[in-house]
């Protein structure tokens, strides 16, 4: 046990994101801007060591702003001057000397001492009344963010160093962050921001461990090496338990897995409805190693492959090759089942280094996507290449992300016909006849369905982009988190046009959002005539299990009513009641949280 | 040696970061050592932070203390800086 005379005992809820209950040490880390460690010194030398690490990242700083101050034009000197109070403020005693100060008298590491003079400086400036200067904070907090990136450029521990079984705690992880986890050291997460489709949601959802998010103050409760209690189904986590909370939670857990392999039983077999419809369930994944859960919760195929990674792992782009030889295994792995490839869907700043190019003011509505890799086509066709090669490997299907009208589809259309006849002439064999999709998640694809239907072979409706774009509101912004919606009476509108549009042309269509995966949605989807259903791994057993007791034409009967409720409130309400009455135990066992 | 006056803000913004930044490139060119106060609190006139925190906007009358050497010159400056209205002209 931790030692309990300082250990007290809090509990905070949150919102439960991947189910599965872990009791395990905490390890805090400060994702928010740059990670930063949290040690405890003994020794004066170690102490001194830290003052000159501060002391270094400073000059280096200061040199850094001084370069940069250099390289502007004259014409801009209103930042110029912005850079001057920046230097500034890296002197400046309550940031500079402060720092030292904190070091040498709590005996603690600069990263934390620092971090604790930002945090006295912000407490005195939320105290201001002038507007104008207390948003002075954010240069302040820059200033703060460029030492750290220098002091964390030596003795920085990266969370691909952990080497304990944690718990991870953090304001937010990023993709970034989590490409670089030992994933085999993380029991779970718990982040103070983040909804159900933020990363670390869907992060922990592929890796089956449990995550509680939106806890708001996660990071401010909890200290390194805390024991915590995290219960991804209700979404509390338990910080220092006693005994008895430790046991209770020990029970839990036992009648979590027994339930989670009751379901596992039998997610082999096909999911078909009471009325003897088939409905495809297949698997979203990030990672080739990610295709054994598909094929072990039972997956039919994989029906959402992002191709994303390869592309961030590396500071350069991955060759032709690489791609290829990763296409190639997928689809020999998951064959007979199809795998649907989803083109690059990132922003062009992954591919600049951070002083290139102008951080977009708006990233999501920014250069991304099918946007970038029309106006890259070098990068857009190296990956095509790629794909049409792995294609005779197995089944393969060609799906382009972020498509918000016709012109895109007929322009990459037309790269991916160059990129044939490419292949033609090398005589390189690939799938003449590979399907090609595209992903609805734009609001004008959706109103313009009819028409793109005509020109693709199946859509895919990504709810997680379509929610974010239909309802405008940022699901990363913990202010407007709240108003992500599934269950907004427009968004199921949406769906239900595209369906609609879908089986008038009589070509397919999927819905590979969280929605998919999430035990709640499902009858609302058969009801809305969805017939494949993509969702991590993990999800899959419980969708196939609801999806058994569920008939079409009843679960339609009962969409009719939700298409009459006109907030999403109440639909989430109906609904939740919906499923109590068909899967009962879904309740006890924590999967829905209405 | 310690000299004390008492000056006037002049300019519509008040001290804001630009101002700030004046004074304590200011403040940087002398040995002298400059106490900003307003009302009973005073601070380092050397930490643009510290300035900003009095927050003092048009119309404040605030406390100039220097101790130290050329106090004399950095005084005087420092009455132009604020008649000069940190050279915002309005």
């Amino acid at each position: 046990m931790i030692d309990q005379t300082f250990a007290v005992k809090k509990t905070i809820k949150g919102i439960a994101v991947s189910p599965g209950i872990i009791i395990g040490k905490a390890r805090l880390v400060d994702r928010s801007r740059v990670k930063i460690l949290y040690q405890y010194l003994i020794t004066g030398d170690q102490l001194n060591r830290q003052v000159e690490r501060f002391k270094e990242a400073i000059r280096a700083t200061e040199e850094q702003l001084t370069m940069l101050k250099k390289r502007m034009p004259e014409q801009v000197n209103q930042h110029g001057f912005i850079l001057d109070s920046c230097l500034m403020m890296l002197k400046d005693s309550m940031l500079n000397e402060a720092t030292i100060q904190k070091i040498l008298n709590e005996k603690i590491n600069a990263e934390w001492a620092l971090k604790k003079s930002l945090e006295e400086i912000r407490k005195v400036f939320e105290l201001i009344d002038d507007e104008y200067i207390s948003t002075r904070i954010n240069d302040v907090e820059n200033v703060t963010e460029k030492i750290l990136r220098n002091l964390s450029g030596e003795e920085h521990e990266s969370l691909a160093e952990i080497n304990e079984r944690v718990i991870i705690v953090a304001h937010d992880l990023s993709p970034a962050d989590t490409t670089e986890l030992n994933i085999n050291m993380v029991m779970g997460f718990i982040t103070d921001v983040g909804g159900r489709t933020s990363h670390t949601a869907i992060m922990a959802q592929a890796l089956e461990i449990p995550a509680v998010v939106g806890l708001e103050t996660a990071t401010d409760f909890v200290a390194d090496g805390d024991l915590l209690i995290v219960d991804g189904n209700t979404g509390d986590v338990i910080i220092n338990p006693d005994d008895s909370d430790i046991i209770h939670y020990q029970e839990k857990q036992l009648q979590h897995e027994e339930y989670k392999s009751s379901i596992a039983r039998k997610s082999h077999l096909p999911a078909i409805t009471l009325d003897g419809r088939r409905i495809a369930v297949k698997g979203n994944i990030e990672f080739l190693e990610e295709v054994a859960a598909v094929k072990e919760n039972g997956g039919d195929g994989i029906g959402l492959f992002r191709t994303e990674f390869l592309y961030l792992k590396s500071k350069g782009l991955p060759s032709e090759e690489e791609l290829f030889q990763d296409y190639r295994e997928m689809a020999e792995i998951i064959s007979p089942d199809p795998v649907t490839i989803r083109t690059l869907d990132l922003g062009g700043d992954k591919f600049a280094s951070d002083l290139e190019i102008a951080r977009e003011m708006n990233p999501a509505l920014g250069l991304r996507a099918i946007r970038f890799c029309l106006k890259e086509p070098k990068i857009f066709k190296s990956q095509l290449r790629a794909i049409l090669r792995a294609s005779i490997y197995g089944k393969v299907q060609l799906m382009f992300p972020m498509i918000s009208g016709l012109q895109e589809i007929l322009d990459a259309k037309e790269i991916v016909a160059e990129v044939k006849d490419e292949l033609d002439s090398k005589k390189i064999e690939y799938d003449r006849d590979i399907a090609m999709g595209i992903m609805i998640e734009v609001p004008s694809a959706v109103t313009m369905a009819e028409v793109l239907a005509q020109h693709v072979d199946f859509f895919s409706i990504g709810t997680n982009d379509l929610i974010q774009y239909g309802l405008a509101i940022d699901r990363i912004n913990e202010h407007v988190a709240y108003m992500y919606q599934p269950f907004h009476p427009a968004i199921l509108r949406m769906i239900r046009h595209v369906v609609n549009a879908a089986k008038d042309a009589g070509i397919g269509v999927s819905l590979c959002g969280e929605m998919a995966g999430d035990p709640l949605c499902v009858a609302v989807l058969l009801g809305l005539g969805i017939e494949e259903l993509s969702m991590n791994a993990r999800a899959i057993p419980l969708v196939k299990k609801i999806i058994r007791s569920i008939s079409v034409e009843e679960a339609r009967a009962e969409f009719e009513k939700v298409m009459r409720l006109h907030t999403a409130d109440e639909v989430r309400a109906h609904i939740s009641d919906q499923m109590k009455r068909l899967v009962p135990e879904l309740e006890e066992k924590g999967y829905l949280d209405a | 040696m310690e000299l004390v006056r008492k000056l006037k803000i002049r300019n519509n913004l008040g001290i804001h970061a630009r101002a700030a930044a004046k004074i304590v490139e200011l403040a940087n060119r002398y040995r002298s050592t400059l106490f900003i106060k307003k009302g009973d609190q005073e601070v380092d006139g050397g930490s643009i932070l510290s300035i900003l925190t009095l927050s003092c906007p048009m119309g404040t009358e605030v406390q100039a203390r220097i101790v130290g050497e050329d106090s004399e010159n950095f005084m005087r400056e420092l009455s132009r800086l604020f008649e000069q209205k940190f050279g915002e002209g309005r």
